[in-house]
């Protein structure tokens, strides 16, 4: 018989329910109560592409040492859906525990005999106490929050003030829920003891805020100035413009008119609301939309327009698996290259990175003084574990003292002035020309914008000289973008080596967290987190110094590591990809097992390829 | 030829408007169109209701999609800027456009391949969202810069060039706008300037999306016998049921019709349009009607043309999504960007 686990602050719950049970908020409410006591959580939404019926998985991973990626593995199983039992009682770590509504009684041989198991008659509880059939359903959910406080060491003062919060004004539910509460709590303090996994009040959480990297990428935009939104629901991006939307109606409404200072759009698909996004850009507003892979698909002739015309846009991309259709409620970070050179044509697009919910805030704004200095699409590329998930991360910070950077805009007095305008004329050497706002002057800076080749005073032409000299210089203009994006962030390891890794994006926690075990182990590796593409000289630098490189990305088929090759001549025998493209979030376990058993295996480097070893 | 410069010379008679252009300064560059093409006639017509409205050039921005008549907001109101934008997206793009500024006039010219094939689904939408622009669709029936494809407004059973009978149904955009909830509707042909100049003045005029279908017989490839959009065909088949003069600023009216041939209808900006019927009983304030009208006289043969429907009071996109009387695009960091004490509140909230 192995050992009831026993941990303090460092485990794992996961609930296991039925789509549209109501079991969301009561789950998410757990989470917040741990939060509240000061330990972190990292949870993670697991859900089909369902309304109702279909099972749903929320896991929580209780950690005070702040690891926010997944960790793999359940510690205590909350099994509430009869359809995936076996598959959730076989996922418990041994030594875990199973929690189960024991109203009806089990076969033995559907349980283990290495794990704790904890038998709660919830449904008999409710029927005795409740007569309506979504009043029984509902209540479950509170009974067995209730039940795990109790038997996790959670205080039920930090659950009551949680439920006083969400239903402030209605006495009555609140009542009604601290009642279902109580029951669970009760029923296992006159039943069953504490288990061996605990939550113990700490000070690990500080100031950091709760939140989903849609949500921030959507408050972003409106720090970023964005006016106008053109979007088609699409998951998982469709809580972005959601999110701009309830945001602008917060922060936008002009409070004297009561008028907006902002257009949403929900346009009848993708190509509809680039097209509103570059009629916008074109015009001289701060326009974006999101989208999710599909989407990308759809806008990239639009995308073309924008590289070749120079007009700005903004895209966020909240990347799900793919191709086609492909796993739309699970995660990857799989469009890379499809965004990097989306349309036809020799086309190359900027791309920002964000690593967690306060760089979707940050990239986010950015990512509008991006688009109209180069004037061009800057893609924001988020994912679902990022995106739709909340995830613990320091607060919002903004400079009063920031002004948004319009780029290069030609005005009325200095048209006036006769100063020389040729919209695709390169005067300071950076490859960006200066434009103007149609409507800007009576006879000057007007010019006819079109996706031909033309010369740089607009004019339509089809000479090979003056095409060439165009798109060079549109490379001139990516040149200048590497000195804009946000830098990489490096971790070096606490000893010198020649053993890398470059990440990015929601893979960074995990990564973190990787990092910490290689160091314990005795394994030196630089880390460099990019940030953004086209890569700066720092990644060159990093591709230079080191023999071995591990490139962690979530798709199949190593996308950064083909744009390093690609773009910054990265030697393909020293790049060797670590590939997690499941759907499901990359752990650190997995990182550390993949990592290590290469660097225990592989032969120097330069002799032959490296291998992948993914799952 | 783009390139070729127009001579600056003009003739000495031609008077300034009200602001003090002359017609020349709402021309563009030289067409490069066929002789003889309908669409170049539109692109005067285009050039002389501006100059007869009074309209600052570059006040007006002019966006189009792909095809022959795509490209014809190069050949007027130079001063304007344009957009070229892509094969039967420019709706989209007219609206973002529109949404970012919408003290600019907005003029999207297009095509019935552009409208009608490829861009069907964006002009619907922009149609029924009630943007506040004139689309102007210079309908030939025909693909002329591809050589001679049939389009999806080309009649069942008519006759390509090369002798091929089109088997398909045609969209008739006209019946389509007024379904859409256009506000302002109307259908014309490039071979009669007097009807479709006063049309494109009041479309420009009225505050809400305004629709003008114009028959444009494209010279090389559907002029021919057996073609329902040849100039010989839509003259033969062109049923007017009203003439359009445009009134501006409530000046009075001279009736020179017989009394009763004549409706008044005032727009929201205060601009008059007068129609003389022709048709006894047409009434353009009528949706219905106009819709079932048309479809009786096409069910003969006939193309009605001239202001179908007006709605005098129509709303648009900006009074949907309440936005500020401000254009979009001239509002400063001030009103856009929150700053750090509505974080604190927002970061509060998320603990």
């Amino acid at each position: 018989m192995t050992a009831p686990l026993a941990a303090i602050n460092d485990f794992v719950v996961k609930f296991a329910n039925v789509n549209g049970s109501g079991s969301a908020s009561a789950n998410s409410m757990f989470a917040k109560a741990v939060l509240r006591m000061g330990v972190p959580v990292a949870v993670r939404n697991i859900f089909p592409s369902n309304i109702q019926g279909l099972p749903t998985w929320y896991e929580v991973r209780v950690t005070e040492a702040g690891h926010l990626g997944r960790r793999g593995g359940v510690d205590l199983m909350v099994a509430m859906n009869p359809q995936t039992w076996d598959k959730d009682v076989a996922e418990i770590e041994p030594g875990g525990y199973l929690f189960y509504d024991s109203t009806k009684p089990m076969p033995a041989s559907r349980f283990r005999t290495d794990i704790t198991v904890v038998g709660v008659p919830l449904t008999a509880i409710c029927n005795a106490a409740y007569t309506a059939a979504r009043e029984r359903q509902l209540f479950k959910n509170i009974i067995y929050v209730g039940a795990l406080a109790s038997l996790l060491g959670i205080e039920i003062g930090v659950i009551e003030t949680l439920l006083a919060e969400q239903f402030e004004g209605r006495d009555r539910l609140i009542k009604a829920n601290v009642a279902a509460l109580h029951m669970g709590r009760d029923w296992v303090a006159d039943n069953r003891g504490p288990l061996g996994l605990q939550v113990r009040r700490a000070d690990a959480v500080g100031d950091r805020i709760f939140i989903e990297g849609n949500q921030a990428a959507g408050l972003g935009a409106v720090y970023g100035g964005a006016t106008v939104c053109a979007w088609y629901p699409i998951t998982p991006s469709t809580s972005l413009a959601e999110a701009f939307t309830s945001y602008c109606q917060d922060l936008r409404v002009d409070p004297e008119s009561g008028k907006a200072n902002f257009a949403i759009v929900q346009a009848e698909d993708e190509i509809a609301s680039i097209g509103v996004v570059i009629g916008a850009g074109w015009n001289g507003a701060r326009a974006f939309t999101c989208t999710s892979g599909p989407g990308i698909s759809l806008m990239t002739e639009f995308i073309g327009l924008s590289y070749f015309a120079e007009i700005p846009a903004v895209i966020f991309d909240v990347q799900r698996g793919g191709p086609s259709t492909g796993m739309p409620t699970r995660t990857q970070q799989a469009d890379l290259i499809g965004a990097a050179y989306a349309s036809h044509g020799d086309t190359k697009h900027p791309m920002l990175l964000p690593m967690d919910p306060g760089e979707c805030f940050t990239f986010g704004a950015l990512a509008f003084d991006l688009a109209d200095r180069l004037q061009t699409t800057v893609f924001v590329m988020l994912d679902l574990d990022m995106g739709m998930n909340e995830w613990l991360t320091e607060p919002f910070s903004w400079d009063d003292a920031r002004r948004m950077d319009r780029g290069k805009v030609m005005t009325h007095d200095e048209l006036e002035a006769g100063r020389d305008f040729g919209r695709y004329l390169d005067v300071d050497g950076d490859g960006i020309p200066y434009r103007t706002y149609p409507g800007v002057h009576p006879t000057k800076g007007g010019y006819f914008t079109r996706g031909t080749s033309r010369n740089p005073y607009a004019r339509y032409s089809e000479e090979g000289s003056v095409y060439v000299d165009n798109v060079q210089r549109l490379l001139r203009k990516f040149e200048t973008a590497k000195s804009l994006i946000p830098a990489p962030e490096l971790r070096p390891a606490s000893a010198p080596t020649r053993d890398g890794v470059i990440y990015y994006g929601s893979t960074g926690p995990a990564m973190h967290e990787a990092l910490g075990l290689f160091e314990s182990q005795g394994r030196r590796l630089d880390a460099l987190r990019v940030r953004g593409f086209p890569f700066s000289s720092e990644v060159d630098d990093f591709l230079a110094s080191h023999d071995r490189i591990f490139v962690i990305e979530q798709n199949r088929d190593a996308q950064l590591r083909t744009l390093l090759m690609a773009e910054n001549g990265g030697d393909p025998y020293r790049l060797v990809p670590i590939l997690h493209y499941d759907g499901t979030p990359i752990t650190a376990r997995f990182i550390v097992a993949s990592i290590s058993s290469l660097m225990d295996a592989t032969t120097p480097p330069g002799s032959r390829p490296l291998r992948e070893a993914a799952e | 030829m783009t390139y070729i410069a127009k001579p600056k010379l003009h003739h000495p008679a031609l008077a300034p408007n009200a602001l003090g252009y002359l017609r020349r300064d709402y021309e563009g560059s030289v067409s490069t169109l066929c002789a003889g093409c309908g669409h170049d006639s539109i692109s005067s017509a285009i050039i002389q209701a501006a100059y007869e409205l009074d309209l600052p050039p570059h006040r007006v921005a002019k966006l189009s999609g792909i095809g022959c008549s795509s490209k014809t907001p190069d050949y007027f109101l130079g001063n304007s800027h344009g957009f070229n934008t892509v094969h039967g997206r420019m709706p989209s793009v007219l609206t973002g456009a529109n949404l970012a500024n919408r003290e600019l006039i907005y003029l999207g010219v297009s095509g019935d391949g552009d409208s009608a094939s490829i861009g069907l689904g964006q002009f619907a939408h922009a149609i029924r969202r009630g943007v506040n622009m004139t689309y102007i669709v210079e309908n030939n029936g025909v693909y002329g810069l591809t050589k001679g494809q049939f389009s999806a407004t080309s009649d069942r059973g008519s006759k390509s060039k090369r002798g091929v009978v089109n088997h398909d149904s045609a969209i008739d955009m006209v019946s389509l706008a007024l379904q859409l909830g256009a506000t302002f509707v109307g259908r014309s042909f490039s071979g009669d300037k007097a009807q479709l100049v006063p049309l494109i003045k009041a479309a420009i005029r009225h505050p809400g999306p305004a629709f003008i279908d114009t028959l444009s017989p494209c010279v090389q490839f559907n002029n021919h016998a057996g073609s329902t959009k040849s100039y010989d065909y839509v003259r033969e088949h062109n049923e007017a049921v009203n003439r359009l003069d445009v009134i501006a600023d409530r000046k009075p009216i001279e009736v020179d019709y017989e009394p009763g041939t004549t409706i008044s209808v005032t727009q929201h900006d205060g601009s008059v349009l007068s129609l003389h019927k022709l048709s006894e009983h047409y009434d353009p304030t009528d949706r219905v009607a106009a819709l079932s009208y048309l479809a009786e006289r096409q069910a003969a043969g006939e193309i009605v043309t001239g202001l179908l429907y007006v709605n005098p009071e129509p709303g648009d996109l900006h009074g949907a999504l309440g936005t500020t009387d401000r254009p979009l695009n001239s509002l400063s960091d001030a009103e856009l960007v929150p700053g750090q004490s509505a974080l604190d509140r927002i970061n509060a909230g998320l603990r």
